[in-house]
């Protein structure tokens, strides 16, 4: 019985390699740009050249191809359907016909053009989280949030990024606890696999309540904890972990930023 | 009811990132009627052994029969295995969901399709295994309770279901003293009247000592020990101490009395053994 297990969206893989150890706000600005530039590109030459910009990335970050591949199966259905829309809803030359359904020469391209965008944005964040660690993401958010103060634009930067660090840690304990819970109701005989619809819903309850006091309490403790270690927000806090730009970031995000004008621009 | 493992070996995360196997080759016997309790540090596999025990995870290798038929054969089965084998997880407490605690230890019995008078008796039955008045608590809410409490309604809302195997992980876990005994008399007195099969899981060795009729040690996915607790603390003492496990306080003090030179038996378990020992001693001079 697998519930959650098959999650990797998100998921973090350490490993000793030059993308890992760049500045997380280097990272988190190229994705940015990878994803509008993703948005922008009408060619298959532009897929192609971001498809291999990517492919090397993670090839140099040492990771797994099939870890990657494993982290978008989750989202392969919302790329089929994506697909099968575009196949059978648009218009044109006629290749195949499938009892009333007519599937076109351009839908089929529209179709996997769409579906090719859909995939390489998948990578390009998932590029990014499996190479960064919570801690550096978050960290390097509330930097670049810190950028709208200067333009006096009052963000609570900090407060932000903090709570983007306890959401981000509680996920795996509340996902084994989900488990857990689960778990216990089919000890005790509940059955969430079969009946109708509303009868699923109500099979729910018996996971949801638990799960939500569990997780009230334990907001309530690390509240407390979080006052007890003298916590007061962002303002006069330093870091143990200072962010700073080095030459390998900036000729990393260089030959990134080349390639991007060059994908937009030709 | 006879629980039958053979080969059993189990695999988190089989094929990803973070593959581990957690229990390898497995093999072990559940006879009607035992008192079992199984000891091993916190990630040596007992909690997944249990888990296992009544179908709640499928084991990566190997066949768990009962009464010698394959449970992961016929998946329709299954419920029926676990109403025949009631597991009651660590911490239980965490998985009260109910308005009422008569609701709350309905809920197991009512999925097994207990219905009517024969419901309102199951639940009558477990609370009073479990010392909660009926008609004192029947109302209240489960979240409105103590600690112990909340841990005795919890464990009845397994008994409730009147499983003949019970499997009970960690069932003292950060208890006050007090209540902790409370909770373990409770369980011995549910093994000796109502004659249940009863699978303990522990690290604290002197309730496993205490209760069990028959210790497995676990270390790394493997059990280690396997025999009567008499048997163990008089063989395996070095072996258990090479784990990082230490026998009984009461046993180890015995021990040393006998490196002394006093007669006293090797096998020495509970206080109750041992103040019988030490008088005989003592009325010989």
């Amino acid at each position: 019985m697998k519930f959650t297990r098959n999650l990797t969206i998100g998921q973090y893989i350490h490993k000793d390699s030059f993308i890992h150890k760049l500045d997380p706000r280097i990272k988190l600005i190229t994705a940015l740009l990878l994803i509008i530039v993703i948005f922008l590109i009408n060619t298959w030459n532009g897929f192609f050249v971001i498809g291999l910009y990517l492919f090397l990335s993670i090839t140099i970050s040492k990771i797994n191809p099939k870890h990657v591949l494993l982290g978008i199966k989750p989202l392969l259905f919302i790329i089929i359907i994506t697909l099968l829309l575009h196949l059978f809803t648009t218009k044109g030359e006629v290749i195949f016909t499938l009892w009333i359904l007519e599937i076109t020469k351009e839908g089929l391209l529209r179709g996997l053009f769409i579906a090719t965008r859909l995939f390489l944005l998948i990578l390009s964040t998932s590029w990014l989280t499996l190479t960064t660690s919570p801690i550096a993401l978050t960290d390097g958010i509330e930097r670049i949030l810190l950028v709208f103060r200067i333009i006096k634009i009052p963000i609570p930067a900090h407060e932000i990024a903090m709570m983007m660090t306890i959401a981000l840690r509680f996920i795996p304990t509340l996902m084994e606890e989900t488990e857990k819970i689960i778990k216990a109701q089919i000890a005790r005989g509940a059955d969430f696999e079969s009946g109708s619809i509303i009868n699923r819903i109500k099979s729910m309850i018996p996971i949801i309540i638990p799960l939500f006091i569990n997780a009230f309490h334990r907001a309530d403790e690390l509240a407390v904890a979080m006052e007890a270690r003298c916590y007061r927000g962002g303002e006069g806090r330093t870091h143990y972990r200072e962010l700073s730009i080095k030459a390998t970031d900036q000729i990393f995000f260089f030959i990134t930023l080349i390639l991007i004008l060059l994908v937009v621009f030709f | 009811m006879f629980i039958d493992l053979r080969n059993v070996s189990y695999t988190y995360n089989l094929n990803m990132p973070f593959e581990t196997e957690v229990l390898k080759s497995i093999n072990l016997s559940i006879n009607e009627g035992e008192f079992i309790g199984i000891i091993g540090h916190t990630g040596c596999g007992k909690t997944t052994l249990l888990q296992l025990l009544n179908g709640l995870l499928e084991p990566t290798n190997g066949k768990i029969l009962i009464d010698g038929i394959d449970i992961h054969k016929d998946k329709n089965k299954l419920r029926e295995v676990r109403k025949n084998i009631g597991l009651s997880f660590q911490y239980p407490e965490n998985q009260l969901f109910e308005e009422t605690i008569f609701k709350e230890i309905a809920f197991g019995p009512k999925n097994m399709g207990i219905k009517g008078d024969s419901l309102i008796d199951n639940v009558k039955k477990a609370m009073k295994m479990v010392d909660l008045d009926y008609s004192i608590y029947k109302e209240r809410s489960p979240f409105n309770l103590s600690g112990g409490e909340m841990r005795r309604v919890a464990i009845a809302s397994i008994l409730a279901i009147d499983p003949e195997v019970i499997i009970l992980d960690e069932p003292t876990a950060s208890l006050d003293p007090q209540t902790r005994n409370r909770i373990l008399r409770l369980i011995k007195d549910i093994f000796k009247r109502y004659s249940k099969t009863i699978v303990l899981v522990s690290h604290n060795m002197e309730v496993i000592a205490e209760l069990a009729q028959r210790i497995i040690v676990m270390d790394k996915g493997r059990i280690v020990l396997d025999n009567s607790p008499k048997n163990i603390f008089r063989n395996n003492v070095t072996s258990l101490e090479q784990i990082g496990l230490a026998i009984p306080q009461i046993t180890s003090m015995m021990h040393k009395l006998r490196k002394m030179g006093k007669p006293i038996k090797p096998d020495v378990l509970t206080l109750e053994e041992a103040k019988n020992e030490i008088l005989k001693i003592v009325k010989k001079k």
